[in-house]
């Protein structure tokens, strides 16, 4: 365990300092990164598997009745203008979240969908974890289902990055436990009755059996960091983009599972 | 609350008499009335209590259900039938609607 030591402060000091991204360190020891689907039990991969018992598949439908639904003031529905989904939202998620140089700010696709609805189509932005903005996120991300993540961090965004790599190193909580203690360095041991992860995004939004619905990544953030005993962040918050453009960046090369079954 | 979906999962077309599974699945919060909110309300009993399954309108298949059935339930039982006809599922939740599907098969 002593050794481990300066080997983190050093993996510190190469994250705070300017060094291009393309340089950061190799996070799973040349392995390919392993979707959360590698480290589940029998039972809850052949819930995913399965067609027909996914849960998750439920919010889908939902996603594609609200699709096809005007809505707001100009009495047009998401099919208006974007028309066939399978076609038009193809690959979307997986470049998401991007920066938008007319907000100047980087969006995830949650706020993507609330800013067309709020701008276009004259509409009331989607609550948070409601169950609209989370059938309709995991309706547009099945669109891309099997297609790798690829998210661009450069220009705009590597700031972003930077802030969630910082996030995503740093100890917090009672705790006082980081993100990448356990999912770099402790993916497929046990913690209690589950197994740990390497704690990638691909699978969002998820069907999580322990909440029994649907979540966003931001509610597992929330969840991680309550799991911690640390004071969770706001649903959206910029925290959590960086953070989640981060590990967006970190699962790059992942094919899109969503909707994934999570224990 | 959210609307109550069905999914159901049968072979369109069998053979006469030939033994098939008949697959159902409701989304259902099945609340059994123990628990509470995170404000200490009690959240009421809300379950299915029956599910029945008919075809060609005489019924084949029926089960009580109680408060232990999880979320979502999944139902499933296998059929044989000697004629084309119609399967009717009807979920009877307690809050008195009635949530129903059904499902064409033909017989080659």
């Amino acid at each position: 365990m002593r050794s481990a030591v300066p080997m983190l402060l050093a993996l510190g000091f190469v994250a705070t300092a300017s060094s291009p991204i393309a340089e950061e360190p190799d996070l799973f020891g040349g392995e390919f990164p392993l979707s959360g689907y590698h480290y589940m039990g029998e039972q809850v991969r052949a819930l995913q598997d399965d067609e027909f018992l996914n849960p998750g598949l439920f919010a889908i439908e939902h996603g594609e009745e609200l699709w096809s639904t005007p809505t707001g003031g100009k009495g047009i529905s998401c099919r208006s203008c974007h028309e066939d989904a399978s076609e038009s939202m193809r690959g979307v998620a997986a470049r998401y979240p991007q920066f938008d140089e007319e907000l100047g700010s980087l969006v995830n696709l949650e706020a993507r969908i609330n800013e067309m609805l709020t701008n276009y189509m004259d509409a009331p932005a989607l609550p948070q974890e409601s169950d609209e903005l989370l059938s309709l996120t995991a309706f547009v991300t099945r669109q891309s289902h099997g297609i790798p993540i690829d998210v661009d961090v450069s220009g705009e965004a590597e700031r972003y990055w930077r802030e969630g790599h910082k996030f995503y190193t740093q100890r917090r909580g009672q705790l006082n436990l980081s993100c990448n203690q356990c999912h770099d360095d402790l993916a497929g041991f046990n913690l209690r009755g589950d197994r740990i992860s390497q704690g990638h995004v691909n699978g969002f939004p998820v069907f999580r059996l322990m909440w029994n619905s649907m979540g966003s990544r931001h509610r597992m953030f929330r969840w991680c960091n309550w799991a911690v005993r640390a004071e969770p962040y706001e649903l959206g918050s910029a925290e959590y983009l960086g953070l989640e453009l981060y590990l967006a960046w970190r699962s790059r090369g992942l094919p899109i599972e969503a909707p994934a079954v999570r224990p | 609350m959210t609307r109550i979906r069905t999914r159901l999962s049968l072979p369109k077309t069998v053979h006469k008499g030939e033994v098939f599974e008949v697959k159902t699945l409701v989304t259902h919060p099945m609340d059994n009335g123990f628990m509470y909110s995170r404000d200490g309300q009690r959240i009421p009993r809300r379950i299915i209590h029956r599910f029945e399954a008919s075809f060609n309108g005489s019924q084949v298949f029926r089960a009580d259900w109680h408060e232990a059935i999880s979320p979502n339930p999944f139902m499933s039982f296998h059929a044989a039938v000697e004629e084309s006809g119609t399967f009717e599922f009807s979920w009877h939740d307690d809050d008195g609607t009635v949530h129903t599907a059904s499902a064409e098969i033909e017989v080659v």
